[in-house]
């Protein structure tokens, strides 16, 4: 049974990167074709492994980008003191391999048996799995009511900009742009607060689940509002990165 | 560096406990406050990964991996649930 992997435990496998894109000047997609995958759940993650040449080695918790059945992808943002995402963003090739384990998680996770209207929170990257739970919306064909209320510094600094564009049908997509913003902008403006959140989020009448993701202080803001405007703290699900400048 | 929370040790998690375990739902041996894995802060830069209560701040749980072996401290768990399903 050599290769077989023990149930319930993780296994650590070499991936070869399939495709990179870049979304933002900081920001890169990274394609992967992993030998054995079992598929996983919008909202799930993967730990990337990178091993230097003494020994070292270093291990990161990636969202996964990509619906469930698509290629796997995780979207990486850059972090200048970073470890891992320098060498992610910058120096990775099509062709070179990736050690990874997953998919890892099943509490921020979402699948089109919830039936609730969803309330999606993004502060900067934090749009990944929000990503990964509308493609999976879409892919599944389910008709549950979506917002997403995306913060971004400036409008250049939003990732997937153009298929966040594209979705209709049931989801309302808008920013709130905290830093600068172009001529002529008539969306939000500034950091999300309970004032934004009470205008922009499903009241809690409608039973809707919410899921924030951003920087720490992004997600405790966002969570609070959302509790203070009548959600169950069990109906947000939160997760939280570590700084990257904040949104 | 700023904390992360748990749902980035769910790889973690597995290793140690054989299960998805971000949605188990512990309880504070400090302040009593109880809640998903998933919810509490983690910091990971230690020499080993340290988990506090987001409410008191109180240290719940502690992992070391010493070569191979990973040992676990978690005296400060007051309990640890199964994980809801999602």
């Amino acid at each position: 049974m050599a290769g077989t992997a023990v149930r319930g435990r993780l296994t650590w496998q070499v991936a070869t990167v399939a495709g990179l894109t870049r979304e933002t000047p900081s920001v890169c997609t990274i394609e992967l074709e992993p030998p054995d995958w079992a598929g996983h759940r919008a909202g799930q993650h993967l730990d990337v492994r990178l091993t230097a040449e003494d020994g070292y080695r270093a291990e990161r918790s990636y969202s996964i980008a990509s619906a469930p059945g698509e290629r796997l992808a995780i979207t990486v943002e850059r972090l200048d003191d970073g470890e891992v995402s320098p060498y992610l963003t910058e120096e990775l090739q099509v062709g070179d391999e990736l050690e990874l384990r997953g998919p890892i998680g099943g509490y921020f996770v979402w699948g089109p048996n919830d039936g609730s209207p969803l309330m999606l929170l993004a502060g900067g990257s934090g749009v990944v799995p929000l990503r990964c739970i509308l493609r999976e919306r879409l892919r599944t064909g389910s008709d549950v009511p979506a917002r997403l209320l995306y913060s971004a510094r400036t409008l250049p600094d939003v990732i997937y900009r153009d298929e966040l564009g594209r979705h209709h049908d049931g989801v309302e997509v808008n920013y709130t742009l905290t830093r600068s913003r172009p001529p002529g902008w008539t969306g939000h403006t500034g950091r999300i607060n309970a004032d934004l959140l009470a205008d922009a989020a499903w009241p809690a009448a409608a039973n809707p689940v919410a899921y924030v993701c951003g920087p720490t202080s992004f997600v405790e803001t966002a969570a609070a509002a959302l509790v203070g405007l009548g959600y169950p703290p069990e109906r947000v699900k939160t997760e939280r990165f570590g700084a990257t400048g904040g949104p | 560096m700023e904390p992360l929370d748990g749902n980035s040790i769910g790889g973690l998690l597995i290793d140690v406990f054989g299960a998805e375990m971000t949605g188990a739902i512990g309880t504070c041996g400090i302040c009593g406050d109880t809640g998903p894995l998933a919810e509490l802060v983690v910091y990971r830069q230690a020499p080993g990964t340290v988990v506090r209560c987001r409410v008191c701040g109180g240290i719940l749980m502690v992992f070391v991996k010493v070569r191979s072996m990973t040992c676990v401290d978690l005296t400060g768990m007051a309990s640890l649930d199964r994980p809801r399903a999602a």
